[in-house]
């Protein structure tokens, strides 16, 4: 037991691990009810209230410190609310009034009052999870790094949150109106929601510091959202996200000389552009692939009505040979005997001498556009 | 008076002066359109992915070269524009993920890269930190070309592309309809924000360059109503945050000139908010009182004018307990306020029972215009 907690590497890596949960739990309903840069400004402006708790009590970590960034997160959105109640500002430009505001006052007191402290700037911005290990509690006899026992402590407070919470976070996410007639307060819902998420931000401060957390709850739930349309499989392909982007992370990291946080960031944002490139049913390919397909039906499609109108008429052997098709479609030559070869290919059309006949496939084919009605009676 | 005059002799100050007036004019005319289109959040976008641009540029200079810096930062911030139409087009992601996941990545290669120059290029180092929360007091002469250059670049491309990117902002679809190619002016309109953005990044910081973009326009915005007098006053705006910041900073000790010009510039907005006239909270405030006020006198006139009606007593006494029992509140303010104006007047009848007032011929004839009034309107 002793011997995993003072593994570095597996401290790393659980750190990683344990902020991209906790923050992929809150992220997912973020993201899905387009609030996702709430969270980056929550982060921004913890830094407010970390710094007026230190200034008030010097207490770096621990429960004031949750305590006074839940506040200063949950006073970001209660003054944003404020902002776009007034109706001179709009819910945007809103957000980006706030969180500069409370994070400019923070880094000036910073400045004013601090000079000489642990919370530089810098850390504020980077964190450092390489030296989480450095700051152990001893629990049990054992040691254990305290970034890991906070984290522990959050992903868990998510976790139950999220699972006892499930049906009323999924109702007010997806249709807030139905939720509140029908008595649930979603408004409450969204504010316990932030309060987690200002709790996790300052949780995850030491570790990756403020900006870099904004990747752990947007990506992954980004990427799981390209990927399901089901709101248990987005938790779950969301933590597989963040699990999978700490591991990798860490022995990129390693590799490169490298921050560690930064790569665990980096892997979300590639795990991200992998499903929106190869997602089975929202990817770029699928896209591509469904586009192509509907082309290359519509195509056929035109050939074998357009077959179909001159059938049987005095003027057939005029208007059904490939040569009509590029008059009278104004199909470029290489297109159109393209089409009639794929045409051939899948048997709805057949070539004799310069003439093209329909098969009775593609006659059918053409009666499902040029005579719908008939459909129902064969 | 003799110290400010000596701050402005300083070669230091002045510089940074210079530079706070080319940021606040560049960030207030880009930042008014960035704020109309409600893409407010783009200037925390760009400047967070500046920094990759930043390192890449430090590292192909192999030093800290203000040029090669400010380009790389140009180039990644419209990379990093683009990155978002794309998702916001091609994906089902929606404005706010797609604008999230390009801040935080981007920042993140950012981070990857420091790390990387300091563990590699460690005596060269110097400087780079000062980016995320900027540091005015740095600023060169050589720098103040390429910001300058910089903002008459973009101030060129609004006023070429003015009635453009005017009908492309309030209306789309008009533009599409037009003819205008409306998807390219798009993409500028997004990218051109990053002009703003490597501007400040001396002078404020990746950080605060959020509040930049939008704070002169949000304020600017609260005064006027045509889009000419917007970019006009927010670019004012800018300078003077700007300016106030930069002093400040020049004259206290220690303090970062980011954060100071963006208090003043929210505090810009605050009073803006509360003040610009005919807009503002406190103009509302009045306004929303004026006209509660109005309406009771005319309530309380009218009703007087029916008793009197109902009576067949052009001088009917109403006692003001019947007023306020009919009208559920106190009418006296009411009543004092008609008076004044000579369309009542108190009389002495049944004084156990309180005061009583009666219509003067004046309210007569203004109690009946208001009735014709009403009638003609729900006609």
């Amino acid at each position: 037991m002793a011997a995993v907690f003072s593994n570095i590497p597996s401290m790393i890596i659980l750190t990683g691990a344990l902020v991209g949960l906790a923050a992929s739990l809150v992220g997912t309903f973020l993201v899905l009810r387009r609030s996702a840069m709430l969270s980056d400004a929550i982060s921004h402006s913890i830094v407010f209230g970390i710094v007026v708790v230190w200034l008030a009590t010097h207490q770096q970590s621990g429960p004031v410190q949750l305590v006074g960034a839940a506040l200063a997160g949950l006073l970001t959105v209660f003054l944003t609310e404020l902002l776009v109640s007034s109706r001179k500002v709009k819910n945007d430009a809103a957000i980006g009034l706030v969180f500069p505001v409370l994070f400019a006052a923070g880094v000036l007191l910073l400045n004013l009052y601090a000079r000489d402290v642990h919370i530089d700037t810098h850390t504020v911005l980077l964190g450092e999870i390489g030296f989480v290990w450095l700051d152990t509690l001893t629990i049990a006899g054992v040691d254990v790094p305290r970034a890991v026992v906070w984290m522990s402590v959050v992903t868990l407070v998510n976790a139950l949150f999220v699972g006892v919470f499930f049906k009323e976070l999924k109702l007010a996410t997806f249709d807030p109106q139905l939720a509140r007639a029908l008595g649930f307060a979603p408004t409450a819902l969204f504010y316990a929601l932030l309060a987690l998420t200002s709790v996790t931000a300052v949780a995850a401060f030491d570790a990756v510091g403020a900006v870099l957390f904004i990747a752990f709850v947007i990506i992954p739930p980004a990427a799981a959202y390209l990927l399901t349309d089901r709101l248990v499989w987005m938790l779950v392909l969301a933590a597989a996200v963040a699990l999978a982007s700490s591991g990798l992370g860490y022995g990129l990291a390693v590799r490169l000389d490298v921050s560690i946080g930064g790569m665990m960031a980096v892997m979300t944002g590639v795990f991200l552009a992998l499903a929106f490139l190869f997602g089975p049913r929202h990817g770029l390919l699928a896209q591509g692939l469904r586009g192509w397909r509907r082309r290359w039906l519509d195509e056929l499609r035109t050939l074998v009505v357009h077959l179909y109108d001159h059938e049987g008429t005095p003027v057939q052997d005029e208007k059904n040979v490939v040569v009509a098709l590029e008059r009278h479609l104004r199909w470029p030559p290489a297109k159109a005997t393209a089409v009639v070869a794929r045409g051939l290919r899948d048997g709805v059309v057949l070539k004799e001498g310069a003439h093209l006949r329909l098969t009775p496939k593609g006659r059918a084919l053409a009666l499902e556009l040029a005579e719908p009605w008939r459909r129902a009676a064969a | 008076m003799n110290d400010w005059l000596a701050l402005f002799a300083d070669h230091t100050v002045q510089n940074v002066v210079l530079g706070a007036v080319f940021l606040g004019v560049t960030s207030g005319v880009l930042g008014s359109f960035a704020v109309l289109r409600q893409q407010s959040l783009l200037g925390d976008t760009l400047a967070h992915a500046a920094l990759p641009g930043i390192c890449l540029g430090f590292l192909v200079a192999g030093g800290r070269d203000l040029g090669f810096i400010l380009t790389g930062a140009l180039a990644t911030s419209v990379l990093a524009a683009l990155v978002m139409l794309l998702l916001t087009r091609r994906s089902r992601l929606k404005t706010d993920a797609a604008l999230g996941t390009a801040l935080s990545f981007a920042f993140a290669v950012g981070v990857v890269l420091l790390t990387y120059i300091q563990n590699t290029q460690s005596a060269a180092q110097g400087g780079l930190d000062s980016f995320l929360f900027g540091q005015a007091a740095a600023t060169l002469r050589s720098d103040l070309w390429i910001m300058g250059g910089i903002m008459a670049g973009s101030l060129a491309l609004v006023a070429a592309c003015w009635k453009e990117f005017k009908l492309v902002t309030f209306d789309p679809a008009f533009a599409g309809s037009l003819g205008l190619p409306v998807t390219l002016i798009d993409v500028v309109l997004t990218a051109m924000i990053a002009f703003a953005v490597v501007i400040g990044l001396q002078m404020v910081g990746v950080v605060l360059m959020a509040s930049m973009v939008i704070a002169p326009a949000v304020a600017a915005r609260q005064w006027v109503r045509r889009l000419e007098h917007m970019v006009v006053l927010a670019a004012v705006t800018g300078v003077v945050a700007g300016v106030a910041g930069a002093l400040v900073s020049a004259v206290g000790a220690n303090l970062a000139t980011g954060p100071l010009i963006v208090l003043v510039a929210s505090a810009l907005v605050v009073v803006s908010i509360l003040a610009a006239p005919g807009r503002g909270v406190v103009w509302e405030a009045i306004a929303h009182r004026r006209a509660r006020r109005s309406l009771r006198g005319r309530q309380v006139l009218t009703t007087l004018y029916e008793l009197a009606e109902e009576h067949a007593d052009p001088h009917y006494p109403a006692e003001r307990g019947t007023l306020d029992a009919f009208h559920g509140l106190d009418t006296r303010p009411a009543l004092e306020r008609l008076e004044r104006r000579g369309l009542v007047e108190r009389v002495d009848h049944m004084p156990d029972e309180g005061p009583h007032w009666e219509l003067t011929d004046a309210g007569h004839s203004e109690a009946r215009r208001i009735l014709n009034d009403t009638e003609a309107e729900t006609r």
